[in-house]
């Protein structure tokens, strides 16, 4: 339906363009917010509120470093929040007892081994991950809370929350854990065996059986890594707080699945990367901080992140409709 | 005939399964094999079982909705605060009107603009406990007259000793099941459940089947609201939270496949009483409460696990 041109240099530049701000929508949105609120707060744009952004954002991106890998490997992973709180639990509820690096170990252990049942389940039974990691998130709040006695637990020795108290320049440990774990994953997708597998799965299951990929291991690895994230998120959480509540994490699997959709990764597999992750993981924290600092109730933020992640699929379907990438 | 006795196991295997369960907890737990017990659990499963019903038509049409938790919050909110304002009759009028537009426009973005149902009632979660936060100020709100209003039958009324909610939660499964299985409409979403391409090309409005079913979600979802408004006399900003995954076990557990196509009400009123039975029978065993979601656990991969491995005729995948 296009008119003739005499420009079509120009208009081939433009068209590149526009694919490449498409491609990478979710840095573009990224970068709207930021300058919004840059000028809309005078405490936004400060070095210490960008250290605080990435701080708060670090939770949910180490749980979204492991969601995205389980999710191009098209699968899903709903016990992330429940498996956070039960790290979170043993971490800080067995220092007492047998010392706190221990303890923390086996905060991880416990993380890793839930990842590898859920993902043992789905690869062995052919259920569905849906189903399967939704017993999981069930099950596995309910043993957080007949451990804690359905109580918060708290450290007796406050040195433990000391840890996580080293800084880059505004930027927290915890931060820096969140981007080292997201570019590690990045080159374990590009550039080894599993990763390559992992998209190759996840884009047509069939065809990489045909071709001799090992799917089963795959899915046990991924939701593995998925598992051993959300320890490590847990973790840091009670290193932060001093205490565990058998609450933590609630619902955090839903903001998890919010910030990997939203930076572009789909949930039907194949798709996806570390950058896009990181991209969705910092909107989603500069949204909540900026909407805090402006001083908007609570239920605008809920709000505007329902409307966010709808505009955000609506984008991606149009982009894949017009076939970009 | 051996191929008749393996049939009967692999249609009815879930129920022998939960008749073994209910015979296990009848042995060794005193009081629970009383008719007053049975009514009790089914009462108290009756809300989620409620929402359940419409959420059944969601899954047999291959979609998902996990929005009908906060939808709920937001809900019993509306009818126990419109019912200090507007009086019983307004206040379920709107709060059934506000079910259906919710589910009206999780049906069109689902629907008509095919976008993921996953995300598109995962957002919807997010703005409508948003959205309940805005109309409640944060505050819990309570039915000023709760001792005088006829609103009281719909929780806590019961009619020859069968309370009101258990005879909505069946009658509604009654109706729903009929709708599923006898009219086209029910046909029409079993065929966009099984196979949506072929649907289409048979001259199904598969967008419009997919609307009308959130929209029926929403509509339970409101009665289940107005149920539970009436039994609490009151609301908390989040008395929904939580709720949209209980009802997707019992659905799951009554096993009704996610893939869409097959499934049936009867499951999901089986799926959701298990829940409640496992519930009740726990505690009058003695075991701590959160006892319970642990054995949920259990029970939701060995019964879908059953499940395929008698569809498929192999137990490993």
């Amino acid at each position: 339906m296009s008119m003739p041109t005499p420009f079509m240099a120009d208009r081939r530049i433009g068209k590149a363009l526009a694919n490449l701000l498409m491609r990478n929508h979710i840095w573009v949105f990224l970068t709207l917010a930021i300058l919004v609120f840059s000028f809309s707060s005078p405490y936004f744009l400060t070095l210490n509120n960008l250290g605080n952004v990435l701080t708060q954002g670090a939770f949910i991106g180490i749980l979204a470093v492991g969601m995205t890998m389980v999710m191009i490997n098209g699968e899903i992973d709903l016990s992330v929040g429940a498996t956070l709180a039960l790290a979170s639990a043993l971490a800080i509820g067995l220092q007492d007892s047998i010392g706190v690096w221990p303890a923390v170990f086996t905060g991880f252990l416990s993380g890793v081994a839930l990842g590898a049942l859920n993902g043992t389940l789905v690869a062995l039974s052919g259920m569905h991950s849906f189903i399967v990691t939704l017993g999981a998130l069930i099950g596995i709040r309910g043993l957080v809370f007949v451990y804690s006695g359905e109580n918060a637990l708290m450290v007796t020795d406050f040195s433990y929350t000391e840890y996580p108290e080293i800084y880059l320049g505004p930027v927290s440990l915890t931060a820096i854990i969140f981007f080292a774990l997201a570019l590690f994953f990045q080159w374990v997708l590009t550039s080894t065996r599993h990763g390559r597998e992992t998209y190759a799965v996840g884009d047509n299951i069939e065809a990489a059986n045909d071709a001799g990929i090992k799917i089963k291991r795959h899915k046990v690895i991924n939701f593995t890594i998925c598992g051993a994230m959300a320890a490590i998120a847990g973790i840091l959480l009670s290193m932060r707080l001093g205490t565990a509540e058998p609450n933590a994490g609630r619902i955090w699997e839903l903001w998890t699945i919010i910030a990997v959709v939203l930076g572009g990764t789909r949930l039907i597999g194949g798709f996806g990367n570390m950058w896009m992750t990181i991209g969705g993981v910092l909107t989603l924290a500069v949204l909540r901080n900026g909407l805090r600092l402006l001083n908007t109730p609570n239920y605008v933020e809920l709000m505007v992140m329902g409307g966010v992640l709808i505009l955000a699929l609506s984008l991606d379907k149009l982009l894949a409709h017009k076939g970009v990438h | 005939m051996t191929t008749s006795r393996t049939d009967l196991v692999r249609r009815h295997g879930l129920l022998m399964a939960f008749g073994l369960f209910l015979a296990g907890v009848a042995v060794t737990a005193d009081g629970f094999l009383t008719f007053g017990n049975f009514v009790d659990v089914l009462r108290q499963v009756s809300i989620t079982g409620m929402m359940a019903i419409g959420v059944t038509f969601v899954v047999i049409i291959g979609r998902l909705d996990l929005s009908v938790g906060s939808m709920l919050t937001l809900l019993t909110v509306i009818v126990v605060d419109q019912h200090n304002s507007a009086g019983p009759l307004g206040a379920i009028a709107m709060t059934l009107l506000a079910g259906i537009l919710i589910g009206a426009w999780n049906g069109l973005l689902i629907g008509y603009f095919r976008l993921n149902a996953l995300i598109v009632t995962l957002a919807m979660l997010s703005f409508l406990q948003g959205m309940t936060l805005l109309y409640s100020g944060g505050a819990n709100v309570n039915i000023a007259n709760s001792e005088t209003t006829w609103f009281a039958m719909f929780g806590r009324g019961s009619v020859l000793g069968i309370p009101v909610p258990v005879i909505f939660f069946l009658g509604g499964a009654v109706i729903a099941s009929f709708v599923l299985r006898r009219t086209v409409f029910g046909r029409t979403v079993y065929a966009v459940g099984g196979n949506e391409t072929t649907s289409v090309f048979s001259g199904i409005a598969a967008p419009r089947t997919i609307f009308v079913t959130y929209v029926i979600s929403g509509a339970t979802t409101a009665i289940a609201a107005i149920i539970m408004g009436s039994r609490v006399m009151g609301a908390q900003n989040t008395i929904g939270q939580g709720y949209e995954l209980t009802v997707l076990a019992g659905i799951i557990l009554g096993g009704t496949s996610l893939m869409g196509g097959s499934g049936s009400i009867w499951r999901t009123v089986i799926g959701i009483s298990m829940l409640g039975f496992i519930q009740n029978g726990l505690l009058l065993l003695g075991f701590a409460y959160y006892v319970q979601w642990l054995v949920t656990w259990v029970v939701i991969i060995v019964a879908v696990w059953i499940d395929l491995a008698t569809k498929r005729g192999r137990v490993l995948a």
